[in-house]
């Protein structure tokens, strides 16, 4: 009965890879024969312009070189947090996980003004050691430095490390550390010989995605980093909307896409032979028992809300006092459609927007992730390509995607380039990469053995789903679908052209606001921000929630 | 297998029709106009609605990014358009969307309401709806307190009083900071023995702050009352900050708190267009829709909703504008067809001086 069903049952692969083809190959393809095939013939003088050109070449090694920088520190960081995390049971564990996950959600331009007030010349902790010391200059100067670049990539891309490897950790059993512990292993040896091959795979798979969001930098490189620095997405725009070099810009947005193709591969090579299956077993999670251990997971936290937290609570603090006093006046106006303009709705409206949009991402990004995600651990000859190409949104330039909906989707029946149902794809497109990443190790470590053991006894491929995956993968999918959710509520969609109010989100409202002259409206962009920041801790909360109702803790 | 997969592919275009067909349901073509916009277009609603309840249209509104993206983006879809009417194209990016040939001439009879110097030399490819000037700001309690004359040309700014107190933005990511460059090349040159890369070269050694965009220098860096950040009391912005600065603080009856430096070839003026785009679905409800641009209610309307001068000369300015907008009387000027041509060396040629 199942043989005859599998071919019907494995259409459901088409789903991701129609999605794909739609709505990221054939924009792109579009927009890169346009820049490529200017005159109607393939011209690659582009390519030469950027091999030939030592700026291009330093360019992009710059890229390179500030991306691997920020992967390896982010994961140096995350990796003994996740391991506390896993290991310990402590109060507020779960909520500190879920909230670590806010700074993601933020525009860049307002996490700019909490590092400088936080970090900069006239910032806190200059004000502090200044006075602490009766120093006469600013101790702290990393304004338009490198470090604060790393800093900031190290503050948005943390989270990804912590929860991937969180949540895979607390699927994997502790019995091969027992035994080698018994056997007298030492604490190095622990994490040489089992903890590091353990996490490997989510190591890989968290680096994977770091690397490919520090890579792709864009505001925080422009804005933190000033003029010295560009990295290959900056060009891009440069290249695209001020210079209208479409020939050049595409040249630079195969580079960029080939480069990350090129890592794909070499990651999916590396986490197939990587998986080390010792067997899924209860989260081995206990409270810390002596000193030692409570001075770790207070070291942990601690930690967590000095990278984290800090600058968070800088821009509340900045959205919330005046002259020392709380003024919430900032808040009170966001109630209002100040000036009563078209388009520039009451601020607060956004946010049923944003919920709205986010929700409808969250959705679409869970069934296309997951299918995808199953797709890839299934042994199809496909498999190993899928895994890289699904990636691709996430190293493609939003401009250049946005002129390629432009180009590609204007007529009948994909006329969607200027309908609010753009704005929920283009979110899918860079929310399902994170549900695939976020799942995919648990998948991977459930061994065949108890698929097969299940289908002697009679389960059907929607039995083995619903009693078998589902359960073990689901600390992953929650995961995966809180990414999906911030990914979309923090999305600027600079380069799509929509319609009308409901496409008013909270951060095109922040940018609106943070654009106008006046102090007022700046103070109410960061209101809006921290009221961004709300909202999506209650959507982590409610995700959290469903996760348990769903399919229980185990 | 095969026969499955067809029925897939029917599906899916089943599927898409379906959500076509609910698209388009909503209006039709001639009873609508499409104005493709930047991002910080608005108007007041009242506005907008007396327009159609005049002309019977219904109004849409198509935020397409920053003025370059929209322009970009119009040039690309010209066989297709994404709308009826584009606004808000300005004299920077003029040239490449004329070259481009996506407008189609109209020329509004309301045009007898504007002074000719606004009106381009394009044959009537776009209509002028209004301006604005980019120039240095000043924190006027900084320059009181310090007993220190303003600048009285874009030159004394390299003088050693001014000495770390200028932030302006880079020309290749913000749209002032390329018409404050504009500004410099007009009024220094190309040629000679002291060009605009002799002058940033000094005004680069007097310490000038270079950052990405308005938003950094104005509230990051600039010094104007109520910012715990900024320490320069000089920024490149708008003619029109001043009185917004004052609008939107918390005590509007305490301003002025900032000033413009307007002197001659101090600014670098901004026109900002409108202009009915080739295939336009509706030309006719486009043409209505250029002249409504430059009657009273709209042109009234500008300042207040997107700090810029209506280009029509016989509209009050509401209150606040009246009283601490300062209009430059000779600001710089550059043709737009020579920054089209030049705008990528010369932003190349800046930045070798700026990070050399």
């Amino acid at each position: 009965m199942t043989r005859l069903r599998r071919p019907y049952w494995r259409l459901v692969y088409l789903v991701p890879l129609t999605f794909l083809a739609l709505f990221y190959f054939y924009p792109l393809l579009a927009i890169l024969d346009i820049g490529l095939r200017p005159e109607g013939w393939l011209d690659l003088s582009a390519f030469l312009r950027l091999l030939s050109s030592d700026y291009y070449v330093g360019v992009f090694l710059f890229t390179v070189y500030q991306a691997a920088l920020s992967t390896v520190l982010t994961l140096l960081l995350a990796l003994p947090c996740a391991f506390v995390f896993s290991r310990y049971r402590f109060a507020g564990k779960s909520l500190l996980l879920a909230l670590a996950t806010l700074p993601f959600v933020l525009p860049t331009v307002v996490v700019a003004m909490a590092f400088m007030s936080l970090i900069g010349r006239r910032g806190l902790l200059n004000d502090l050691l200044m006075t602490l010391f009766s120093l006469d200059y600013s101790p702290i100067q990393l304004e338009r430095t490198l470090a604060i670049v790393i800093i900031a990539h190290v503050f948005y891309n943390f989270a990804i490390a912590l929860r991937i490897m969180t949540s895979y950790w607390s699927t994997q059993g502790i019995a091969a550390e027992e035994a080698a512990r018994v056997l007298g292993a030492d604490e190095w040896a622990l994490w040489r010989d089992i903890r590091l091959p353990l996490i490997q795979p989510a190591l890989l798979s968290a680096g994977a995605l770091v690397f490919m969001f520090a890579f792709t930098s864009f505001g925080v490189v422009l804005i933190l980093g000033g003029i010295r620095f560009a990295t290959l997405e900056v060009q891009i725009y440069y290249q695209t909307i001020n210079l209208f070099n479409l020939p050049l810009a595409a040249a630079l947005s195969l580079l960029q896409i080939g480069a990350m193709f090129a890592l794909m591969i070499l990651y999916t090579h590396l986490q197939r032979s990587a998986q080390f299956a010792i067997g899924s077993g209860k989260a081995a999670a206990k409270p810390a028992k002596n000193a030692r251990e409570r001075a770790l997971v207070w070291g942990v936290v601690i930690f967590i809300f000095a990278l984290l937290f800090t600058p968070l609570l800088a821009l509340v603090a900045r959205s919330a006092l005046k002259d020392g006093a709380l003024d919430l006046s900032n808040y009170l106006a966001l109630a209002e459609s100040s000036r009563g303009s078209l388009l520039f709705i009451a601020p607060i409206a956004s946010v049923a927007n944003s919920l709205r949009f986010a929700l409808m991402s969250t959705c679409m990004a869970l069934v296309i992730g997951l299918i995808a995600s199953f797709m890839i651990v299934g042994r199809g000859p496909l498999a190993r390509f899928v895994d890289p190409l699904l990636m691709l949104p996430l190293a493609t330039s939003a401009v250049t995607l946005g002129f390629g909906f432009i180009v590609a989707l204007d007529e009948p029946p994909l006329n969607l380039r200027s309908s609010w149902l753009i704005i929920p794809i283009s979110h899918t497109l860079v929310a399902f990469p994170f549900v695939v990443r976020s799942v995919l190790p648990s998948l991977r470590a459930i061994p065949p053995s108890t698929r097969e053991a299940a289908q002697v006894l009679g389960a059907g491929p929607y039995d083995l789903l619903r009693t078998i995956d589902l359960p073990l993968v689901s600390r992953g999918i929650a995961v995966g679908a809180t990414f999906a959710f911030t990914v979309s509520m923090g999305e600027f969609g600079a380069s799509l052209f929509v319609a009308q109010r409901e496409s008013v989100t909270i951060p095109v409202v922040i940018y609106r606001l943070i654009g106008d002259p006046g102090l007022a409206s700046y103070r109410q962009a960061l209101a809006m921000s921290v009221i961004l920041l709300l909202v999506c801790a209650l959507g982590f909360v409610m995700i959290e929630r469903l996760r348990v109702a769903g399919v229980g803790e185990f | 297998m095969k026969g499955a997969f067809l029925m897939y592919a029917r599906s899916v275009v089943v599927i898409l029709l379906l959500v076509q067909i609910v698209l388009t349901v909503s209006s039709q073509d001639n009873d609508r106009v499409v104005v493709v916009t930047h991002d910080s277009f608005a108007a007041s609603e009242s506005v907008l609605e007396a327009f159609e309840a005049q002309t019977g249209l219904t109004v849409e509104i198509l935020r397409a990014g920053d003025a370059g993206a929209m322009v970009n983006q119009s040039i690309l879809s010209v066989n297709n358009p994404l709308g009826d009417v584009l606004y808000g194209i300005d004299n920077s990016f003029l040239s490449r969307a004329l070259e481009a040939e996506i407008f189609l001439p109209y020329e509004s009879p309301q045009l007898q309401f504007v002074a000719e110097s606004f009106i381009p030399d394009v044959n009537h490819a776009v209509t002028p709806v209004n301006y604005g000037d980019v120039c240095v700001n000043y924190v006027i309690a900084y320059f009181e307190a310090n007993e220190i004359e303003l600048p009285a040309s874009l030159a004394d700014l390299t003088l050693s009083e001014y000495e770390g107190l200028l932030v302006v933005q880079n020309p290749a990511t913000s749209s002032p900071g390329l018409a404050f460059l504009l500004a410099t090349i007009a009024v220094f040159g190309t040629e000679g023995d002291y060009t605009f890369l002799d002058y940033w070269a000094d005004l680069r050694s007097n310490d000038v702050l270079v950052v990405d965009g308005w938003t950094e220098a104005y509230f990051g860096e600039f010094s104007a009352p109520g910012r715990d950040l900024g320490s320069r009391p000089l920024v490149v912005s708008y003619a029109s900050s001043p009185p917004a600065e004052a609008l939107f603080s918390e005590n509007p009856e305490d301003g002025p708190f900032t000033g413009a430096l307007v002197g001659d070839d101090m600014c670098f003026r901004q026109v900002e267009y409108a202009g009915i785009l080739v295939n336009a679905r509706n030309p006719q409800g486009a043409r209505q829709f250029v002249d409504f641009m430059l009657s009273q209610a709209f042109q009234a309307d500008l300042p207040l909703n997107m700090f810029v001068f209506p280009v029509r000369e016989d509209i009050p300015l509401p209150g606040i504008f009246a009283e601490l907008a300062a209009i430059p009387e000779q600001p710089a000027a550059l043709a737009p067809a020579d920054i089209e041509a030049n705008r990528e060396d010369w932003i190349q040629a800046w930045s070798e001086v700026m990070l050399r």
